[in-house]
C-alpha cells in the first residue's frame, strides 16, 4: 500500500518534553530532578501513511502522543499537526483529529453508546446526513447494532474499544492516534479491528499513528514503523529493514522420524531439541534451500517449516544496543 | 463569540444527557431531591434555634440574619450546581477522562463543570429562595435596593465560581487536594451565612481583600438593610460586589491557564 506523499500532515522537529520531579531527603532538604521523557525527537508522517510507534514502557510513547495531541505542551521543539500548533489550538485540532486511548474510554460511562454518539454529533456540529451515514457504517462494520441502547458501563472490553473507535470516526478525522487500542482484547477481537483499521485506511485514506505492546498489531497493520527508546528515535523505517535490521536469524523447524543427535548441517546450528523435533538457527538473509536440501538428504524427515525472525527478538535487541 | 455560543451550548447538552441518565432512576433521584432539601432546611433550623436563647446575632436578629444566609445561599447553590463538579478535576486527572477531554472541541472548564451535573440540587436552591423570601419583608424596597439585591445574587455566584475553579486548579499539581479546595468554597459559604461583626476584624478583612467572600452578600446587604458598614469601610464598598467578581473572574483566568499548561497527565 503505498501513497503519494505530499506535504507531511504530522512534522515533529526537536521535540522534547521534561519533566521536573522533586523529591523529599530528610525534613528540609528537596532535590530536584529533570527528567527528558522525550528528546531531540524528529519524524514526518504523510497523509495516509500507518505508522506503528514502539518502544518500552516509559520510553516516551504516551508522551509523544499527547504532544501530538495537544493534551500535554512541548518543553522544546517544534511539532504541526495538520498544520496546527496542537497545545495552543487544541479545540481546532479536535476536529481534525480523532483519539483513542486503550485503557479508558472517552464514551459517557453511565449513557448507552447511542446518547454518546448523538452527543458527540452535537458537539462536533456533524451535519446530519453525514453522521446518518457514518453512524451506519461503523456500525455495521464494527458490528455495534445491538450494542447502542446500552450502557457503556455494561459493555466489554471489546465492545467498548468498538464503541470508542466509532465514537473517534464521526467527524470524520483525517489522522486516528491510537493509543494501545488491542491491550486486554480477545484473539478474534484483535483480529476484526485490525481489519476493520486497514479497511479505514485503504478506504477513507485515514491516517493512522497507533502505539502498542502488541508487535502482531504492528506486522498486520504498518507500513512503517518508529522505535523509540529512552526519549528518542532509535529506528524509523519499513518493517522489513527493522527486521534486518536486528542482524536477526530464522529458525528451521525439523521433524524427524525419529529420535536423534542433534543435526549436523553447514550453515546453520542446532538451538532446541525436543524429542524427534529440532530447531535449526539461521542467519535471515541466507537461503534456506540448500538447508532443506542438506537436511533432507541426511536425515528421515517427517515436516519441515521456517520459522520468522521474531521482530520481538530483534526489537530487544536494538534496546541492548 | 462563536466559540462562546457553542461553549454554552455544549454545556447544555452535556447537563440535558446527565438530567436524562438521572430520571432513569426516578427512585433515586427523587429521594435524593427531597433528601437534599431536607438536610438543607435542617441547616437553618440550627440558626433558628440559637435564636431561642438570643435575640440577636452580632446585632442582627433573626430574619436579617435569614437575609444574609439566604443571599449566600442562593449564589452558592447555584454555583454549586452549575459548576460543582469541577472539584472532581484531580479524580479526572488520575482516570485520565481529563486526557479524553482535551481532545475534544470544547473547553475543558465546561466539559468539567456539566460532568455529571446534578438537576436535584435545584431543592437546596429552593431551600435558600424559602429563607431568602422570608427575610424579604424585612427591606424597605426601593428600585435601586432591587438592583443591588440582582447583582448580589449575580456576582455572589460568579465569586463562587471562580472560587470553586481557582482552589480546584490546586489538583493539577497535587491531586488530593479536593478537602482543601472544599475548605474555600463549603467554608467560605458557611462563615457568610453570619453578620460578619461576630468574627475579628482580621477575618473581615481576609474575606473582604483576601478570599472576597464577603462581597457576596454582607456588603450588599447592609445596603439592603440601610446600615453602614460596623468596621467602617467606605459605603462605596457596599455596591463593589461586580467588582470583586470582576477581579476574580480575571484571576481565574490566569490560574486555570498556568494549571492547564503545566497539566503532567498521567504516567500511561
Amino acid at each position: 500500500m503505498s501513497h503519494t506523499v505530499t506535504e507531511p500532515l504530522i512534522e515533529v522537529r526537536d521535540l522534547g518534553r521534561d519533566f521536573t520531579v522533586r523529591s523529599r531527603r530528610g525534613v528540609f532538604r528537596r532535590t530536584t530532578r529533570v527528567v527528558h521523557a522525550v528528546h531531540d525527537l524528529s519524524f514526518e508522517v504523510g497523509a495516509g501513511e500507518m505508522v506503528g510507534y514502539i518502544g518500552p514502557n516509559g520510553a516516551g510513547k504516551s508522551t509523544t502522543i499527547k504532544m501530538l495531541t495537544g493534551i500535554l505542551v512541548p518543553t522544546g521543539g517544534h511539532v504541526r499537526v495538520a498544520g496546527i500548533e496542537p497545545s495552543r489550538h487544541r479545540r481546532e485540532l479536535a476536529r481534525r483529529i480523532g483519539v483513542v486511548f486503550g485503557q479508558r474510554t472517552s464514551l459517557w460511562w453511565d449513557l448507552p453508546l447511542r446518547d454518546s454518539f448523538d452527543l458527540l454529533r452535537r458537539i462536533y456540529d456533524i451535519a446530519p446526513e453525514r453522521y446518518e451515514r457514518n453512524l451506519q457504517e461503523y456500525v455495521e462494520l464494527l458490528d455495534l447494532g445491538d450494542l447502542l441502547d446500552t450502557p457503556v458501563r455494561q459493555l466489554s472490553l471489546g465492545q467498548r474499544m468498538r464503541g470508542d473507535i466509532a465514537a473517534a470516526l464521526l467527524h470524520d478525522p483525517g489522522i486516528l492516534f491510537l493509543d494501545e487500542p488491542t491491550i486486554g482484547l480477545d484473539v478474534i477481537s484483535k483480529g476484526r479491528l485490525r481489519e476493520f483499521l486497514r479497511a479505514l485506511n485503504a478506504e477513507r485514506g485515514t491516517t493512522l499513528v497507533l502505539t502498542t505492546h502488541d508487535l502482531q498489531d504492528i506486522e498486520a497493520l504498518c507500513d512503517r514503523v518508529i522505535v523509540i527508546d529512552h526519549g528518542t528515535a532509535v529506528f524509523d523505517g519499513p518493517l522489513d529493514k527493522l527486521r534486518a535490521t536486528g542482524g536477526a536469524s530464522r529458525t528451521l523447524v525439523v521433524d524427524l522420524v525419529d529420535e536423534a543427535d542433534p543435526i549436523t548441517v553447514t550453515g546453520a546450528e542446532v538451538v532446541k531439541v525436543d524429542g524427534p523435533r529440532q530447531w535449526l538457527s539461521f542467519p535471515a538473509e541466507a537461503s534456506a534451500a540448500p538447508l532443506v536440501a542438506q537436511v533432507a538428504a541426511a536425515y528421515d524427515v517427517a515436516d519441515l517449516s521456517i520459522q520468522e525472525p521474531e521482530i520481538e527478538g530483534v526489537i530487544r535487541e536494538l534496546y541492548s544496543r | 463569540m462563536a466559540d462562546a455560543l457553542h461553549a454554552v451550548r455544549s454545556y447544555a447538552l452535556i447537563a440535558a444527557l446527565w438530567v436524562r441518565a438521572s430520571l432513569t432512576y426516578p427512585v433515586s433521584f427523587w429521594t435524593m431531591t427531597v433528601g437534599g432539601l431536607l438536610v438543607t432546611f435542617l441547616d437553618f433550623v440550627g440558626i433558628w434555634f440559637m435564636f431561642h436563647t438570643i435575640d440577636t446575632l452580632g446585632g442582627f436578629p433573626l430574619r436579617e440574619v435569614a437575609l444574609l444566609y439566604g443571599a449566600t445561599g442562593i449564589p452558592f447553590r447555584i454555583a454549586d450546581m452549575l459548576v460543582g463538579s469541577v472539584e472532581k478535576i484531580g479524580q479526572k486527572v488520575r482516570s485520565g477522562e481529563l486526557d479524553a477531554m482535551m481532545t475534544k472541541p470544547v473547553p475543558v472548564l465546561v466539559q468539567l463543570c456539566a460532568d455529571r451535573f446534578e438537576l436535584r440540587r435545584l431543592g437546596q436552591i429552593a431551600q435558600a429562595v424559602a429563607v431568602f423570601a422570608w427575610a424579604v419583608p424585612i427591606v424597605d424596597w426601593t428600585p435601586s435596593r432591587v438592583l443591588v439585591a440582582v447583582s448580589m445574587v449575580v456576582s455572589g455566584a460568579v465569586i463562587f465560581f471562580c472560587v470553586f475553579v481557582i482552589f480546584s486548579t490546586i489538583q493539577f499539581w497535587t491531586v488530593d487536594a479536593s478537602e482543601f479546595a472544599n475548605a474555600f468554597t463549603y467554608g467560605g459559604t458557611t462563615l457568610t451565612q453570619y453578620p460578619m461583626t461576630i468574627f475579628t476584624k482580621e477575618i473581615v478583612k481576609s474575606l473582604s481583600y483576601v478570599l472576597p467572600l464577603a462581597f457576596v452578600n454582607w456588603y450588599p446587604c447592609l445596603y439592603l438593610l440601610g446600615r453602614s458598614d460596623p468596621y467602617g469601610a467606605a459605603d462605596w464598598v457596599r455596591f463593589a460586589s461586580p467588582l470583586a467578581a470582576g477581579v476574580l473572574v480575571v484571576l481565574m483566568t490566569v490560574v486555570w491557564r498556568t494549571g492547564v499548561r503545566h497539566y503532567r497527565s498521567t504516567g500511561s
